[in-house]
């Protein structure tokens, strides 16, 4: 499909539901419409306030704050993952002894640390950045765990035939591989690091998206609720855009690469 | 006298090496029984044998990639440990970094050296065009045809100059055209400086067409060299045209008589196997 056919069809299907949405909450059917729009708002108020709130100038600080602990929980969480990854894949010993541990703390639902972290690093921005870090760790760190122990035998017996040590191993074989699958699930990351921020501004903060969710959604207004979602949605999008090309750029040696930048 | 003469100058010499590998359910399997084979300085050998005969346990122990369970190895006469620092290694598979370019690959086998990363490069770029890949050195590996992998790979090798080329099945994953390419292109490398050569493949034409010596390996378990012809082939050689000699066909004749009865005892193994 051709890519204007295919964002003309894609912008298509958002115009569909909004005009469903639309017709349902204002269209009267006796006296009421048969939504009811104090439950569910309607698109063009949603709008209004989206645009008020980018108008007014109130949201770029909640959007930075969310920004920023976004950023800040990956960067974290992925360096943690990358060095633990590392640690845990060339010792066996390590690996095995630590399994059940991360194994647990990995099952655990990461919501009911938010509190903890709360008390532990205030209601700044810190409590959110550890909800986001406990997230992005654990995909990193299976990744990056997987993809050293995963290198292909015969490329590292190849690269030890060549004579490199254990220095030059890591930075040309076992660090490139645990880069490729850090990569490739860097879109989970980022959406888990953002996850983490919202989730923890949800519950109990004074500043970002998810406060502002929570701010409109405990005075009933929903049409603030609806405005804090859309604005959280453009804003995914747009971060999904950037690491997508993040992405294409880094791992421009795999063949999946290539194909991407064929179509596009 | 004379035999520790000839192992101490000897390239390769393999003394008693046996292999026996663990096996998961307990007990061992003995791969190779003890086996002596030397190659000179020099000198082009070809290791032919059936499928699953230890031929390559055998190279993967002269690279020092795999212990003897006994038996010595000894490079130019100094006893081998851990890796042989003086081969260069062809992998059957593909052995090149998929996230390097062809010139990083090559180029980065020199890092161990300790060759200014300015001069590798520039090294790599001329043996690129030794091999005759001048115009794809900015290409990743999966960009490349199998034939271009294979001609990266032998420059990396090459670029490191080592006195010794161990080759499991090279060219085995290439159509025939291009292993004949591949074949000339490998032997008029080797004409340059004359490396020590051990060339494993279970193509017995492909041996008999490079080779100055054919080593015969019998089917496993416990597999042993059983035949071992001089090839008196004259060179330069032309890897296509060769096989047209008479003597070739001679040689051909003479060395499969012993190689059939071992691919067959493999096959009726792997049959038995099977059932």
């Amino acid at each position: 499909m051709k890519r204007t056919t295919l964002l003309s069809l894609q912008i298509a299907v958002g115009i569909l539901l909004l005009i469903v949405w639309h017709l349902l909450t204002t269209v009267k059917f006796g006296a009421k419409p048969i939504l009811d729009p104090f439950f569910f708002s309607r698109p063009l108020d949603v709008l209004a306030r989206v645009w008020k709130d980018f108008y007014a100038g109130t949201i770029w600080r909640h959007l930075g704050i969310t920004l920023l602990e976004t950023v800040l929980a990956f960067i974290t969480g992925a360096i943690g993952g990358i060095v633990f990854g590392f640690v845990f894949a060339r010792g066996e010993i390590v690996a095995a002894v630590f399994d059940p541990y991360i194994k647990a703390a990995n099952a655990l639902p990461r919501v009911v640390l938010a509190p903890i972290f709360m008390l532990w690093f205030g209601l700044g921005i810190w409590s959110k950045v550890a909800l986001g870090f406990t997230l992005v760790f654990f995909i990193v760190f299976f990744n990056v765990y997987q993809g050293v122990r995963e290198v292909s035998p015969t490329i590292l017996a190849n690269a030890r035939m060549l004579g490199m040590n254990e220095r030059q191993l890591l930075r040309h074989v076992y660090w490139p591989a645990a880069l490729t699958w850090m990569f490739s699930s860097l879109h989970t990351s980022v959406g888990f690091a953002l996850v983490g921020a919202v989730v923890g501004e949800y519950l109990g903060s004074s500043a970002g998206l998810g406060y502002k969710i929570h701010e409109a959604e405990s005075v009933f207004d929903v049409t603030g609720v609806f405005a804090g979602m859309v604005i959280l949605a453009v804003f995914v999008i747009i971060i999904d855009t950037i690491v997508t090309a993040i992405e294409n750029r880094l791992l421009i040696w795999r063949p999946q690469a290539q194909s991407t930048t064929a179509q596009g | 006298m004379g035999e520790s003469a000839q192992a101490a100058s000897a390239a390769v010499a393999l003394r008693g090496v046996s292999i026996a590998f663990l096996l998961p359910k307990g007990g061992t399997y003995p791969a190779v029984a003890a086996t002596d084979l030397v190659v000179a300085p020099g000198e082009f050998v070809a290791i032919v044998g059936p499928t699953g005969c230890g031929k390559s346990t055998l190279l993967n122990v002269a690279a020092g990639l795999i212990q003897p369970s006994t038996g010595t190895t000894s490079i130019f006469g100094r006893p081998l440990a851990g890796l042989n620092a003086e081969a260069g290694f062809l992998f059957q598979q593909d052995a090149l970094m998929p996230w390097k370019t062809a010139l990083d690959n090559v180029a980065v086998a020199l890092e161990p050296r300790g060759v200014p990363r300015k001069e590798a490069l520039e090294r790599a770029r001329q043996w690129l065009d030794r091999v005759g890949l001048s115009v794809f050195v900015d290409r990743y590996p999966h960009m490349l045809s199998g034939g271009q992998k294979k001609r990266v790979a032998l420059a990396q090798i090459l670029i490191r100059d080592p006195r010794i080329l161990l080759m499991d099945e090279p060219f085995g994953p290439l159509d025939a055209q291009t292993r004949q390419i591949m074949g000339n292109l490998l032997l008029d490398l080797w004409a340059q400086d004359k490396k020590a050569v051990l060339f494993v493949t279970h193509d017995l034409e492909e041996a008999i067409a490079l080779a100055d010596r054919v080593v015969v390996m019998s089917a496993g378990p416990a597999a042993t060299i059983v035949g071992d012809t001089a090839i008196d082939l004259g060179r330069p050689r032309d890897i296509a045209e060769i096989r047209t000699e008479p003597r070739f066909h001679a040689i051909h004749k003479q060395i499969w008589a012993t190689l059939r009865g071992e691919v067959q005892k493999a096959y009726a193994q792997g049959e038995g196997r099977r059932a």
